[in-house]
């Protein structure tokens, strides 16, 4: 099954009451289904075809607020047509799901695969994940919305899933059948909502006196939100078999270099990881599926013993001190005894292919470093110095 | 800067930040960032209730004798009443302090 057809199967086994999209490349397939499975009586849901992805969210919170199951789905230049709306769904305690496909911000313009969309709305205060396979996909839509309309949380997800190199590659995806589902996502029941019977006012001006708490209570709830999240993902496991974690080590016992990715180049990683180990070389790969809130002890506890970190960014943070993963982790480690070196290699930008050879070049050169520091905070990866 | 009467914690705010009883926002006094605020000449005024019409703010209210008054925890001087007096009753005073 294609991908992109899996994340909407998941949508239509959540059983939605109200999609609100756009269509964008590649996330194109997402809502195409969507909007097939509503028209042939598959799905009973309202598909609102909005004039535009600013539309398209702010449809969402409307309809979120009235106590609807909401979902949309997006990329690049759309969730970026989105920003605005964005930061208003976890101030109102939305639980709006969305699936972002990856893809590069124009310009130039770029339809192909990169993180320089989602990594421009750092600040938005959603719950965000990275998928790096189709079956995690699946798994993490079922799993986006058992987390957002948690009571203790409240909060509305991003599942993040790689354009075209993960939305339009077939696999073989295990589809849950509508009971399971039903076990595992409960019917939606807002604590407020939007009725006529029982008025209330929603988004409202928040003044100098107090915009500073309303800020703090949503990040207390984002912070706290990973309880619910690990929670979630432990009975999904006690269900269904497949247990995840926010972060995901691979052959790290002795790695004295980790290679810390996110999404599907993960997969990749993994075998030129293992291509180094039969060479000898001790080298392993975190990865990380929770990206919002950032799981800092997971993370630490992942890479204690290794001596250097070789971060690959996906999207560029242009002026800055390197890419924004790499920009996180720094911070996260600063206050650690001992902590170790980090290195920041930024590739597969704009659709670029980074290959089993990519890593060998990133794990060589961060062995190459810890000896001898680069002039460098960051550096591009196969860019053509000429 | 105005002022609320209750200065909630974070942990008191309502579910994002929902007001569950209408009629609120006339707890919240808005004319004290007024710079300018109107003074009626009831000898000129004919209670024709023009700057009742166009007060953006519903700050002049209706005495009972006909005039009108003009309630300064809402008016933030805007000089519209003055403006649309038809026989020049209202006029704008700078505040004093």
């Amino acid at each position: 099954m294609e991908v992109s057809i899996a994340a909407s199967e998941a949508v239509k086994l959540a059983d939605v009451d109200v999609i609100a999209a756009y269509p964008i490349t590649p996330q194109t397939h997402i809502v195409e289904h969507l909007s097939e499975v509503v028209a042939d009586g598959e799905l009973d849901a309202a598909f609102v075809p909005v004039e535009s992805e600013h539309s398209a969210m702010s449809c969402c919170l409307g309809s979120s607020a009235a106590g609807a199951r909401t979902f949309t789905a997006t990329s690049s230049q759309g969730l970026a047509l989105m920003h605005e709306i964005l930061f208003i769904a976890p101030a109102m305690r939305l639980p709006i799901v969305m699936v972002v496909a990856n893809r590069a911000l124009s310009g130039p313009i770029s339809i192909w695969n990169d993180h320089s969309d989602i990594m421009a709305e750092q600040d938005i205060a959603w719950i965000q994940t990275f998928a790096e396979n189709g079956q995690e996909v699946f798994d993490l839509v079922l799993h986006a919305f058992r987390v957002a309309e948690d009571s203790k949380v409240l909060l509305p997800v991003i599942v993040n899933l790689d354009g075209f190199t993960l939305s339009h590659v077939i696999e073989p995806i295990e589809i849950l059948d509508k009971a399971e589902v039903d076990k595992y996502l409960p019917p939606y029941k807002p604590k407020v909502r939007l009725d006529p019977r029982k008025p209330v006012s929603m988004g409202l001006v928040g003044i100098p006196e107090i915009y500073t708490e309303a800020k703090k209570a949503t990040d207390e709830v984002l912070i706290n939100s990973k309880k619910i999240v690990l929670k979630a993902w432990k009975e999904f496991g006690d269900l269904f078999g497949r247990y995840y974690n926010p972060v995901e080590s691979y052959k790290t016992e002795g790695a004295e270099v980790i290679l810390i990715t996110m999404g599907s180049i993960s997969e990749t990683a993994m075998t030129a990881i293992d291509k180094m180990r039969e060479k000898g070389l001790p080298v392993g790969l975190v990865r990380f599926r929770l990206w919002k809130p950032f799981p800092a002890p997971e993370f630490k506890k992942a890479i204690a013993g290794a001596q250097t970190l070789a971060v690959v960014d996906r999207a560029l943070s242009p002026g800055g001190a390197c890419g924004p993963v790499a920009e996180e982790i720094k911070a996260a480690l600063y206050a650690e005894r001992g902590r170790p070196k980090v290195f920041n290699f930024i590739a597969g930008l704009g659709g670029r292919d980074v290959t089993v050879e990519n890593f060998e070049e990133i794990v060589s050169k961060a062995f190459a470093y810890a000896k001898k520091r680069p002039k460098q905070f960051y550096e591009m990866i196969g860019v053509r110095e000429i | 800067m105005a002022k609320i009467d209750a200065v909630m914690g974070w942990k008191e705010l309502d579910l994002g930040c929902v007001i569950r009883q209408p009629g609120s926002s006339r707890a919240f006094k808005t004319g004290d960032w007024r710079s300018q605020r109107p003074v009626v000449d009831r000898d000129k005024c004919i209670k024709c209730g023009l700057c009742w019409v166009y007060c953006p703010d519903l700050a002049m209210v209706p005495a009972e004798d006909g005039y009108y008054a003009v309630s300064l925890d809402y008016c933030k001087g805007c000089g519209i009443c003055a403006k649309e007096c038809p026989k020049d009753a209202i006029t704008m005073v700078l505040e004093e302090d």
